[in-house]
This record gives structure tokens, C-alpha cells and sequence, in this order.
């Protein structure tokens, strides 16, 4: 077994040690007992069964699923971009599904986080195809640097037009502060089974194009003279990105960090090869999100701290060790 | 050879022109800021008053009400511009802003601490925003220090400080009341209403400062651009003109951001504008295209929005300067000009 594939073992091992985790510990105190017959054996009348079925079961599969999608839809955007420090949010993803959820809470009145699901993923795809079709510019070749400036110029017009709903709408920020954090909680089910089938046809698409990523990552004069069709690898990564980055942000609000530091920390396990950066970065981000959700159940108890937080608070001390300790590379 | 000298006397003379439009049309936008208002000034008195001899109203109103806002554009433009454009060339990443890398976050958590949990205003806020940019730009620093700073490390450092900065303003605004939450908002939007003399001397003293030191360092920095071995083959002490530059920059970008707040997006677009106008990293136009895009910015918040309605300006900076960059950026002829 190679170092790689016995590394990815590892990472499943503990995503099952996360998940265990997970479902045993929080605000409160559940026996083991308690939760294992919860999951195999429910009793509906008793309380603490309740607690893990309808809240821990969500949150934990929310939590994996929006880390996974994260973690793969970052290392597409870095090949994308040719940028390492691209996050998938810079295709104006999170720009556009934040922009949609405020107008859903200002002007249908949505209030609960299930209700701002849709208006997350299609803004999030609005802003996508704006932000392509930019950085494609008149002659519909996108290259990295018009791509990332044009996301960067979307993210900006987009956040100008929140900030001034947010300004003259007290009730709209008040609900939208809570949702913009990222958070597992308050979502159920229901709503994860509808995203379901996007998040797998993400992913399926995402092993696709981690094989034209390597050829894109050559140039593309070289692409293209290896016979890679670099305009239609472009477009597939790009809505791998929208459909796994969209997704994750309609059920858990828009979480930074996991897409942008996820991929470059795994890229010094893995080397360059985008196959394994997306195979690892599905494991880590999963890891990695579901562990700041449960952090933030105990660490300022009674009360919580949402995972959106956690997961700066707990990721970047580990990202600025990691690039303390590496060679100088380069950009 | 002689299409070499060429190419460059044509740059050079494109450079010129950019130059002399752009500061026409600041000043242009600076005559109109200063005359037009719910009270309209004519040229001739706007002229007789700036030369000291207008009468007492129009005195007070342009010289004590909108010169010093202008003014205050004008200084917020620059310093911005310049932070964005000398982060962006050192460390070699469009994205490399100051806003990116955490620092002007910095400014704001500090500020929006001090709105929020000590219930502090004016003055007091702006010297916390400072000293969290400052705070943010050292630890970064440290942080980043192995037998020098690369680039590269400065960078992803910052990152990683950004986005705990992001997390801590996440905290304090969804553990706030609403409506303290709201103000702080308006902080963090950027605001030149209600500018005063003062808060203008501070800042212009500052830049006054640093402006030099940008043109003292910036033919380092056309030489770092070319690699570190090549600079420190034509003489270049490669790491402390570094530090220098990044301190010089981290510098403009937290005094900039303690006096106005932290207005979005001039930072990052001021440099790719200008080397759209100009090829290459060119200051002068960066600098240029940051005092144009906030007074713009400043002069649209206030006169030309439907209904009269008057917003923080860094809403507005947002709102011009992206979709002129998009315009840009769909329109370039080939794919050639990144």
C-alpha cells in the first residue's frame, strides 16, 4: 500500500472517530448506552434519544456532508485559479447565496435556516454565471487572473447591496448575523435529502475533473497541446464549484476557511496530483467541520459557539504552524 | 534594441496621459464636491472663497463643512491605493490586498470592540482600529519571521489571521443587540460624514509621512519585482527593503482605515485599474485611481442616489469601482492581457 492510499484509510478511520464523537458528547450529558440505543433502538418517549436523533444525527451529517463538499469544491477553485490562495466563496458564490438570503428574509419573510436553502443555491449560481461569463470576457476564454479578479469584483458589487438592506433593515440583519457565521444547527433532515442528489452529482463531477485539473495545471498552451479541450474543463470545474461550494452554503451558511486552507494544507501530503488533493481534502474537510461543531458545544457551555467560528478559531493556529514549519515555496 | 526604446518611450508617454487625465477628473470631482450641495456655491465664489475672500457663509460651508470631507477622500484614496498597490506588488498576488491578509479586519475588530463591549466613539475608535492594525500586522509579522519573510509565508500567515479576525467580528456581532450591532456595521461600511479638521490633521500628518517614504522605496521595489537574485545583484539589501516596504504599507492601510473605517474594495482595485490604464505596476495612477474612486464614491453617496437618500460611502465604492474593473475586465480585446 502507498504512503497516499494508506494516508486516506487513516482519514476514514477518523471521520468514523469524529462522527462517534460527535454523536456522544454535548451540552448534554448522554451515556454511551443512551446514544447507541438511540441510533439502533429508539425509544421516542425518551428525551435524550431525541436529542441525538433530531439534533446530534443532523448536525453530524450536515456538518460531514458541507465539509466534504467545502474541502473538494476549494481544491478545484486553487487548480482552477492557479491560485493557492483561492477560495471557492471568490467565484461570488457565497456573495451570491448571502445577497439572495437577505432579499428572502426582507422581502418573503423567511426566518427559519431551512427556508433560506433555495435562495442560497440559486443566488449562488446567479453570481457564478455572472462571475464566469466576466472572466470569460468578449473572446469566452477565461484565464486564472480575469476569473479571480472578476469573482472578487462580483463578491464586492454583491456585498455592497447586502450591506445597504442590512443598514436600513434592522429585522434583516438580525436574522441575517445569525445565519452569516455558518452553522449546523436549526437545519433538518428534509432539507439535506432534497440537496442530496446535487452534492453527489458534485462530487461524481469533481472526480471527473480532477484529471483535467493536472493537465490545466501545465499551462494552457501545454493543455491544449496534449489535446485537453481547456474552455470545456474550465466550465466543468467551475460548476463542480457551484453545485458543492452552493450546496454547502445553503444548509450551513457560508463557511470560510475549509475551502481555502483544507486543499493547501493537504497539498503537502498528497503533492500536486489533484486526484488525491480532492480525495483528501473530502476527508479533511468533513473532519475538520464536524470537529468545530463539536468544540463549540463545550467550550462556552451552557451556550454554543457555531461551527463557522470554530472553525477559524480552531483552524488557522494549525494553518500558521503548518506554514511555519514548511520550506519556502512558491506562490 | 531601438523597438525596445520604442516601447518604452510610447509606455512612458501612455503612463503621462493616464496621469494627467486622472488628475483632472479628481479635479474636477473635487471642484464638485465642494460647490454643490443642498446649498450650491458658484465657481467664482468656490474660488474666491478657497483664496480666502468669499463671505461668511460660503466660508463655512466649503471650508468648514465639505473641504474637510474632500480632503479626508482624498488622503482615505490614497493611503488605501498605495497599501493595496505595494502589498499587491510585493508579495506578487493580486489577491494580496490589505483586506485579504487580515489587517484592515484587524482595525475593525479592535473598532467594533470598542463600539461594542466599552461603548466608546469618535476619536477612541479610531485609535483602537489602529492599534489592531498595527497589533494584526506585527503578529503577522512574528509570525511569518524565519531567517526572513518570504512572501509567500507573509501571505499565508495573513490569511490565517484573517480568518480568525472574521470569526471574532462573527462573535461580537451576533452576541450584541441589534441596533449597537447595526452602528458598528456603519463603522465597518466606512464613513466620511461628519469629517473634522482634526480628524483630518492626524491623518494627513501621517501620510504626509509615509508618502516620502513610499518614494524613496519604490525603486527597491521595481527591483525586487525582478526576483530576489536579481536584486540583490544589482545591490538591493533584498530583506530589509522588504520589511521596509510591507511596515510603509501596513502603515498607510491602518491610518487609512483608523480614519475612515474600513471603505471595501479600494485596496484591492486601485492597483489592477491603474495597470490596466498603464502596463505594469505604476504607483502614481494606483494612487490616483484611489483619490478618484473615493471622491467619486463620496460625491455619489451624497447627491446622485434616487431619493435623496445619503449612504456610507464605502457602500458606494463598492458599487462604481467593481462594475468599472468587470467592464475592464469584459471587454479586454485579447486573452493575452491578463
Amino acid at each position: 500500500m502507498t504512503r497516499r492510499t494508506l494516508g486516506l484509510v487513516v482519514l476514514a478511520i477518523a471521520v468514523l472517530a469524529v462522527v462517534f464523537v460527535s454523536l456522544a458528547f454535548g451540552t448534554r450529558q448522554i451515556s454511551l448506552d443512551a446514544v447507541f440505543a438511540a441510533i439502533i433502538d429508539p425509544d421516542l418517549s425518551n428525551n435524550d434519544h431525541a436529542v441525538v436523533r433530531d439534533l446530534r444525527v443532523p448536525r453530524t451529517v450536515i456538518g460531514l456532508l458541507a465539509g466534504a463538499a467545502l474541502g473538494v469544491a476549494g481544491g478545484i477553485m486553487q487548480g482552477l485559479t492557479r491560485n493557492p490562495l483561492a477560495d471557492p466563496g471568490l467565484l461570488g458564490v457565497n456573495a451570491g447565496a448571502s445577497l439572495f438570503v437577505v432579499l428572502g428574509i426582507t422581502f418573503f419573510g423567511i426566518t427559519a435556516a431551512t427556508g433560506y436553502v433555495w435562495f442560497a443555491f440559486a443566488g449562488a449560481a446567479v453570481a457564478t454565471v455572472v462571475v464566469y461569463a466576466v472572466g470569460a470576457g468578449r473572446g469566452g476564454h477565461a484565464t486564472p487572473v480575469t476569473l479571480t479578479l472578476a469573482g472578487a469584483a462580483v463578491t464586492a458589487v454583491l456585498t455592497s447591496i447586502i450591506t445597504l438592506v442590512l443598514l436600513s433593515n434592522l429585522e434583516t440583519l438580525n436574522q441575517y448575523r445569525f445565519w452569516s457565521v455558518g452553522s449546523l444547527v436549526g437545519r433538518d433532515l428534509s432539507t439535506v435529502v432534497v440537496l442530496l442528489p446535487f452534492l453527489i452529482a458534485g462530487f461524481a463531477l469533481a472526480a471527473v475533473v480532477a484529471r483535467m485539473l493536472n493537465v490545466l495545471a501545465l499551462g494552457d498552451d501545454v493543455a491544449r497541446g496534449l489535446g485537453q479541450n481547456v474552455s470545456l474543463a474550465r466550465v466543468l470545474a467551475a460548476v463542480a464549484i457551484v453545485i458543492l461550494c452552493g450546496g454547502a452554503t445553503s444548509i450551513a451558511g457560508p463557511i470560510v476557511f475549509v475551502g481555502l486552507v483544507v486543499p493547501h494544507i493537504v497539498r503537502r501530503f498528497t503533492g500536486p496530483d489533484y486526484r488525491w488533493v480532492l480525495a483528501y481534502s473530502f476527508f479533511v474537510g468533513a473532519i475538520l467541520l464536524v470537529l468545530a461543531d463539536v468544540v463549540g458545544r463545550l467550550i462556552v457551555q451552557p451556550t454554543e459557539l457555531e461551527a463557522g467560528i470554530v472553525v477559524a478559531f480552531l483552524g488557522a493556529p494549525v494553518m500558521i504552524a503548518l506554514v511555519r514549519r514548511s520550506k519556502v515555496g512558491v506562490l | 534594441m531601438s523597438a525596445l526604446v520604442a516601447a518604452r518611450a510610447v509606455r512612458r508617454s501612455r503612463a503621462r496621459l493616464v496621469t494627467i487625465v486622472l488628475l483632472g477628473a479628481v479635479l474636477v470631482i473635487a471642484a464638485l464636491s465642494l460647490a454643490v450641495g443642498a446649498y450650491s456655491v458658484s465657481l467664482p465664489d468656490l474660488l474666491a472663497t478657497l483664496a480666502g475672500q468669499g463671505n461668511s457663509k460660503n466660508e463655512f460651508i466649503v471650508l468648514r463643512l465639505r473641504l474637510p470631507r474632500l480632503t479626508m477622500a482624498v488622503l482615505a484614496g490614497l493611503a488605501f491605493a498605495l497599501a493595496g498597490a505595494l502589498f499587491q506588488a510585493l508579495l506578487g498576488n493580486p489577491l494580496a490586498s490589505p483586506d485579504l491578509i487580515g489587517i484592515t479586519g484587524g482595525a475593525s475588530v479592535a473598532a467594533v470592540f470598542a463600539i461594542l463591549v466599552l461603548g466608546l466613539s469618535g476619536f477612541a475608535v479610531s485609535g483602537f482600529a489602529f492599534v489592531g492594525a498595527l497589533v494584526v500586522a506585527s503578529t503577522i509579522y512574528l509570525l511569518s519571521w524565519r531567517q526572513g519573510i518570504a512572501g509567500y509565508r507573509f501571505v499565508l500567515v495573513g490569511i490565517g489571521i484573517a480568518f480568525m479576525v472574521q470569526a471574532a467580528l462573527g462573535y461580537l456581532l451576533t452576541r450584541a443587540d441589534v441596533r449597537d450591532a447595526q452602528g458598528a456595521l456603519v463603522w465597518m461600511v466606512g464613513s466620511l460624514s461628519g469629517t473634522l479638521w482634526t480628524e483630518v490633521a492626524v491623518a494627513a500628518i501621517s501620510v504626509g509621512v509615509l508618502v516620502p517614504a513610499v518614494i524613496v522605496l519604490a525603486p527597491k521595489l521595481r527591483m525586487l519585482q525582478l526576483g530576489d537574485d536579481t536584486a540583490r545583484g544589482l545591490g538591493v539589501r533584498v530583506d530589509l527593503s522588504r520589511v521596509l516596504l510591507l511596515a510603509v504599507a501596513v502603515a498607510l492601510a491602518a491610518v487609512a482605515t483608523a480614519s475612515v473605517g474600513p471603505i471595501a474594495f479600494v485596496a484591492f482595485v486601485a492597483g489592477p485599474i491603474a495597470r490596466r490604464l498603464v502596463p505594469g505596476t505604476s504607483l502614481v495612477p494606483s494612487a490616483l485611481v484611489g483619490v478618484l474612486l473615493v471622491s467619486t464614491a463620496d460625491f455619489v453617496s451624497q447627491h446622485l442616489l434616487p431619493g435623496g437618500v445619503q449612504v456610507p460611502v464605502g457602500i458606494i465604492t463598492g458599487a462604481i469601482g467593481a462594475p468599472y474593473l468587470l467592464w475592464l475586465l469584459a471587454t479586454r480585446r485579447s486573452r493575452g492581457e491578463a
